[in-house]
């Protein structure tokens, strides 16, 4: 654990979705990655309609089935059981990926091993040629969705910034990251560099730069969140 | 009078050693496990197969790549928390993999249904997965040159077939399976019911019959994820 973390400090995982969740607009159409974003669903505001797509072919994903109550024929692109909303529709995988590479997504929100200050994406690979690798929908997700929001913990387990200069893992794409939410701050990509656009209560300017391997630009005004 | 019925055995007895198959399927949703197996049973080999997955625990597809049978897989996500069958054989080096994006896999079988020979996309321009295509500038963004994908045989599964071969499926089972119909020579399908034509609103239909060449009928098909949960494997 990093020194900040391993003190108590900063957002948990659901508050770190919930400030994703806050910023996704009434209407939107939305695709959440595997892990910490599939979170975000059960913070969207109840005076905002939010449709979620999953690639896996059903626009208009509900939360998880009851117990008892899973169909193997029903899951989401993590492979879980998940129910339709009223006015779900099903389709193929063509159809499916014309809606994320043709731009008509508005926001997905995916993990990362690492991100870089002008906004290259590291999600699918650590580089090592023992095991095969894995790709899934993670590069069309971020070639064709509008935009890409990062929900991850700001270090790695071993303390490493994850937000870096530049990736030293494998691209999923170059320049595609707008925001990155973390245990510590929200930062946005803004011509190649990084803004703070609020910060983790507890946490300083100074803080928050020790643990980024990239330079951050100094928030106006900090938000509170 | 147009018939495409067949028996399980049949409907598999000509896929060839070397034959490239497509495989219906997203993670445990959709698998033909029961022409899979008896794919197996028939024993074809050095077979490539085009599918998102690589299979679930030691049954359908997993089995039919623990079995050897299997020389080389076309897809995106060859990993699952149930199964190390292809994992052990990669790393082992007894099985070439090609890693395409899931939405380039999905398009590459579009356009091989629909005698498109090549496309341009964004994806994966500017990572390793483009490097030794041709790529193009449109605009102010670089894309990739991809390939349709074309195969000898389809399987796949749907939830009602009628006797022309058009096709309803059930939820997110669908995933790869109509545009798996489209790019292969022969496609099979395993319908959980069988009924006469017309009794399928052509209003309904999602993939017409056209694409689709040989139907089995299987009442109650094995799911996957209950097969992988209880431990089986094939055969």
């Amino acid at each position: 654990m990093s020194e900040i973390t391993s003190k108590g400090v900063g957002w948990s995982r659901r508050e770190i979705a919930r400030n994703i969740a806050l910023d996704i607009p009434d209407g939107s159409i939305v695709n959440l990655g595997i892990g910490m974003p599939e979170l975000v669903a059960s913070f969207i505001p109840s005076d905002r309609e939010v449709l979620f797509h999953t690639e896996n072919g059903l626009l208009g994903m509900g939360p998880p089935p009851a117990a008892g109550a899973e169909d193997p024929e029903l899951i989401n692109a993590g492979k879980q059981p998940v129910t339709a909303i009223p006015g779900a529709s099903y389709f193929h995988h063509a159809d499916s990926f014309a809606m994320v590479r043709g731009g008509h997504i508005d926001i997905c929100v995916l993990g990362a091993m690492q991100v870089s200050q002008r906004g290259d994406l590291a999600n699918w690979s650590m580089g090592d040629g023992d095991a095969a690798p894995a790709v899934g929908g993670a590069m069309d997700l971020v070639s064709g969705v509008k935009t890409i929001f990062i929900a991850m913990t700001h270090c790695a387990s071993n303390g490493a910034p994850k937000i870096v200069e530049k990736c030293t893992y494998p691209l999923t794409g170059a320049g595609v990251v707008r925001r990155i939410y973390t245990d510590l701050a929200i930062l946005e990509v803004r011509d190649g560099a990084l803004d703070v656009v609020a910060m983790a209560p507890g946490v300083d300017f100074e803080t928050l730069q020790r643990h980024t391997q990239a330079s951050l630009v100094k928030p106006r005004v900090a938000r509170t969140a | 009078m147009i018939d495409k019925r067949f028996e399980l055995a049949a409907a598999v007895a000509d896929v060839q050693d070397g034959a490239t198959v497509l495989v219906g399927g997203f993670g445990a949703a959709g698998g033909p496990i029961e022409l899979l197996h008896a794919l197996i049973d028939q024993g074809a080999r050095n077979l490539t197969v085009v599918s998102n997955n690589t299979g679930s625990g030691n049954v359908g597809l997993a089995a039919l790549i623990k079995h050897g049978r299997v020389a080389k897989a076309i897809c995106s996500f060859p990993r699952t928390a149930n199964s190390t069958v292809f994992q052990d054989k990669y790393r082992a080096g007894e099985i070439e993999l090609e890693l395409v994006p899931q939405g380039t896999l999905a398009e590459r079988l579009r356009a091989g249904g629909a005698g498109i020979a090549a496309f341009y996309t964004a994806t994966a321009a500017g990572t390793q997965l483009a490097v030794g295509k041709e790529t193009r500038r449109f605009g102010d963004r670089e894309y990739v040159l991809e390939y349709g994908l074309r195969a000898d045989f389809a399987l796949i599964k749907c939830k009602r077939a009628d006797r022309l071969g058009n096709l309803v499926y059930n939820k997110t089972a669908r995933n790869f399976a109509p545009i798996m119909a489209m790019a292969a020579k022969t496609t099979i399908v395993q319908a959980e019911s069988y009924v006469e034509a017309g009794e399928i609103d052509p209003e309904v239909v999602v993939t017409p019959g056209v694409f689709v060449d040989r139907i089995v009928a299987i009442p109650n098909p094995s799911q996957e994820s209950v097969l992988v949960a209880s431990g089986a494997s094939y055969p």
